[in-house]
């Protein structure tokens, strides 16, 4: 068997690239990071004929070499760096039909890197509605490579390019614009510095801010000293390359290219009239949202009750079947409830993961970016921050990555700050079981129910807090940075159902794996901490014992004192007390405090944490819930659960930065631990505030 | 000046030389130099952003990216 090589697969956004790449290599593919950047890493395996297979790689689409972010700089940092375990032998550029002009700009800077280049040209089966025929002969001798004409949706065309790969070692590798044309004279001086060197990888390196740690240092060895041209010079000269590059191509698809535009069928135009329209483009959007609301509280309860159920009766029927013991206990009542608490998040996830990817696949995204931006504006935001606002209602991580292709650092970093106070799904076990406890179950007007009001509050309040807090941050920031928005408006396609299914796929198993690890980890250690305990702990049977004496107290009752006597007396028990004293003033116990401490890991354990306090050492089937309801305030004697403190929780979990992950994510987004420290300062201090507003209020 | 952001909806017109200092490279990359020609498709609600058609791409800039672009209107 021949040698696996490397195929890498580039292309501007909005081509089909993920299509190509899902059809290259099916479900045999593989979702990482960069190592130390969140930059998704997808790569996979390609059969070719004879048993020969390609390792693909699915770079961050880009516009070109010339880089603007972190998702840019990998495809760049990758394509210098021929040590590179990852470093192409063939790459395989992307363009779509209809935008073959822009796209090829990128072709031509990949093809003069000198690396062995195919051209692929992507919904081909559209050339015949929008009237558009392609010399593909003349192209490939023109642009000297090969070409392959393909239909991700049609499933056209793929044998071919799978022929072309295996064959890349036949393919041209002459670059199609001399470097020398942008600047003679500088160009002149630097071959004769570097007389080995390819000129347009030099330039590269000149022009090109990034990291380029791992780059032969001999080789390059002052290339440093290029740097020296004023910068604007430098500007001025990548702003001729661009427009050479263009100039080729112009003349290339002047002889290859015909575009009928009286016969084209305009579907753009018609669609944006609508959905872009200055009042129903507002309210389709507003329509949009509330049907992924519906899906995600609604629709998805179902799936979630019975995942609940299962998973209780699960727990039951271990303890059951296995010997009583301690390891019984562990396996019932932390790891069971523990999984538990992660997979009832996977049908929240996956409808939202299906309709975002559903409104980006189908266009319609820019279009609200469009639509939104100058209202965003006026909040220090931009128009490209309602993606991740809307994202940030399952999970403030993505939502966080997803504000990568906002230009504008300060509107950037706004939103990344914003972001945690949207309701994100971990929030809503938490609202859920603590409205049911605390607001009565009515309807207002008949229909409406006061508990469904409630939560829909909370999610308001999550998104006004967010809005507020951007406008604040607009006027206290002082960042000055050059105001620049591009957005591309893409052409309106069918989202196709296999990428929609392998994203909801692939988004839902990285939440499992991510997410999933550390509530599972805590959910262990705290069973742990609340079934051991130091000194009076272990002697908690004759204590009681002893303090009962005498009494006429039944058996169940004795059991009950000592399981509540062991639990106050174990590890967690100590530490929950240590805090008592700051969160008595917002309504709370010391059993209370011990779940705030680890759901700042991340917020749903907050009710996995109370269900193992109050089910440790305590036999009855009782539900979690009831098992709140019953608990009481030492000094009153009232239930501890009421209309008071259950707002003060409500609000407290509103505000607070609960959730490590998101620290971890601010920090590598900005680069520093200044921003999340901020936030994580910033947003306890408001949620302490108004939970303690809200407790002696309505004490 | 005539620049984009004085395009009327559906007018088109011809790209001139413009400032590297100010217009940045993404905006030339994506299709918007001199001598191309970019049509005003769509405005959103108070006029900004801009929905053009630049030598065949479509694009959304804002308003004052756009007024940095100096352009001659085609009749």
């Amino acid at each position: 068997m021949a040698k696996q090589f490397n195929v890498a697969l580039i292309g501007n956004p909005n081509t089909g690239k993920t299509s190509v790449f899902n059809k290259l290599t099916g479900l045999n593919q593989q979702v990482g990071n960069y190592p130390g950047i969140t930059v998704e890493k997808k790569q996979g395996i390609c059969k070719l004929d004879r048993g020969v297979k390609a390792h693909v790689l699915d770079l961050p689409g880009t516009y070109s070499l010339n880089a603007s972010s972190l998702d840019e700089n990998v495809v760049i940092e990758l394509l210098l760096n021929k040590n590179d375990k990852d470093f192409p032998d063939v790459a395989v550029v992307i363009t779509d039909i209809e935008n073959l002009k822009r796209n090829l700009l990128l072709f031509t800077q990949i093809k003069d890197l000198g690396i062995p280049t195919i051209l692929t040209i992507n919904m081909a089966d559209r050339m015949k509605r929008k009237a558009i025929t392609l010399d593909v002969a003349v192209l490939e001798e023109r642009l000297e490579t090969k070409i392959a004409l393909i239909s991700s949706r049609k499933n056209e065309g793929f044998d071919t390019l799978k022929q072309l790969i295996a064959n890349y070692k036949n393919l041209p590798v002459s670059p199609c614009l001399n470097a020398s044309v942008i600047a003679p004279e500088y160009f002149d001086r630097l071959r004769k510095a570097f007389p080995k060197q390819d000129l347009y990888k030099l330039w590269l390196v000149i022009t090109q801010d990034v990291n380029f740690g791992k780059l032969d240092r001999n080789e390059m060895k002052g290339v440093a000293s290029f740097k020296t041209e004023s910068s604007s010079n430098l500007k001025r000269l990548q702003q001729k390359e661009t427009i050479k590059r263009y100039q080729f191509i112009n003349d290339v698809l002047k002889e290859t290219l015909l575009i009928d535009k009286a016969n084209a069928k305009d579907l753009r135009g018609r669609l944006d009239r609508v959905l872009m329209h200055k009042f129903w483009g507002y309210v389709i959007f507003l329509g949009i949202l509330l049907l992924i609301f519906q899906a995600i509280f609604d629709w998805s309860s179902y799936p979630m009750d019975f995942i609940d159920s299962t998973f209780a009766s699960l727990s039951e029927w271990t303890k059951n079947a296995l010997p009583v013991g301690a390891f019984t206990n562990l396996i019932a009542e932390g790891i069971i409830p523990g999984l538990g608490g992660i997979v009832i998040f996977i049908p929240q996830i996956a409808f939202l993961f299906f309709f975002i990817s559903i409104l980006e696949e189908s266009g319609y995204m820019s279009r609200v970016v469009f639509l939104m931006d100058r209202v965003m504006r006026r909040f220090g935001l931009s128009g490209k921050s309602v993606v991740p606002l809307i994202a940030g209602t399952a999970c403030a991580i993505p939502a966080i990555m997803a504000t990568r292709n906002i230009e504008n650092w300060k509107e950037r970093l706004i939103t990344i700050l914003v972001t945690p106070f949207t309701t994100c799904s971990a929030r809503l076990p938490v609202y859920l079981i603590i409205i049911e406890l605390v607001i009565p179950e009515q309807r207002i007007l008949g229909i409406f129910g006061l508990q469904a009001l409630t939560l829909m509050f909370m999610y308001l309040l999550g998104f006004a807090a967010a809005i507020v807090s951007a406008w604040m941050l607009d006027k206290v920031l002082k960042i000055r940075s050059k105001t620049f928005f591009v957005v591309e408006m893409p052409n309106y396609k069918l989202p196709m159902f296999k990428n929609v299914g392998i994203t909801v796929i692939e988004k839902t198993k990285s939440f499992v794996l991510g997410a999933g690890k550390i509530i599972l980890a805590i959910s262990i250690i705290l069973w742990v901490l609340a079934s051991y305990g130091p000194g009076d702990f272990n002697k908690a049977e004759a204590i009681v014992q002893q303090e009962n004496a005498g009494t006429n107290i039944s058996e169940e009752a004795l059991e009950t004192k000592i399981a509540s006597f062991k639990l106050e007396h174990s590890y967690i028990g100590h530490a929950g007390k240590f805090i008592e004293p700051a969160v008595v003033p917002l309504g709370y116990d010391w059993k209370i405090g011990i779940a705030l401490i680890s759901s700042f890991a991340a917020r749903e354990v907050f009710v996995g944490t109370l269900a193992t306090i109050y089910s440790v050492g305590n036999d009855d089937v009782e539900t979690i819930k009831n098992r709140m309801a019953a608990e009481t305030n030492v000094k009153t004697g009232e239930p501890l659960f009421n209309f008071a403190s259950g707002v003060s929780l409500l609000l407290f979990y509103a505000f607070a930065m609960q959730c490590m992950s998101t620290l971890a994510v601010v920090k590598r987004e900005t680069n520093s631990w200044k921003w999340p420290m901020w936030q994580l300062i910033i947003m306890t201090a408001i949620a302490y505030i108004t939970a303690l507003g809200a407790y002696q209020w309505f004490k | 000046m005539t620049t984009i952001a004085s395009l009327k909806k559906g007018q088109r017109g011809i790209i001139k030389e413009f400032s590297v200092d100010v217009v940045p490279l993404k905006l030339l990359e994506m299709g918007c130099l001199p001598g191309n020609e970019v049509a005003l498709v769509q405005t959103a609600p108070f006029q900004d952003p801009l929905y053009l058609n630049v030598n065949g791409s479509h694009l959304a800039i804002r308003k004052e990216t756009a007024a940095q672009i100096e352009i001659e209107i085609m009749k």
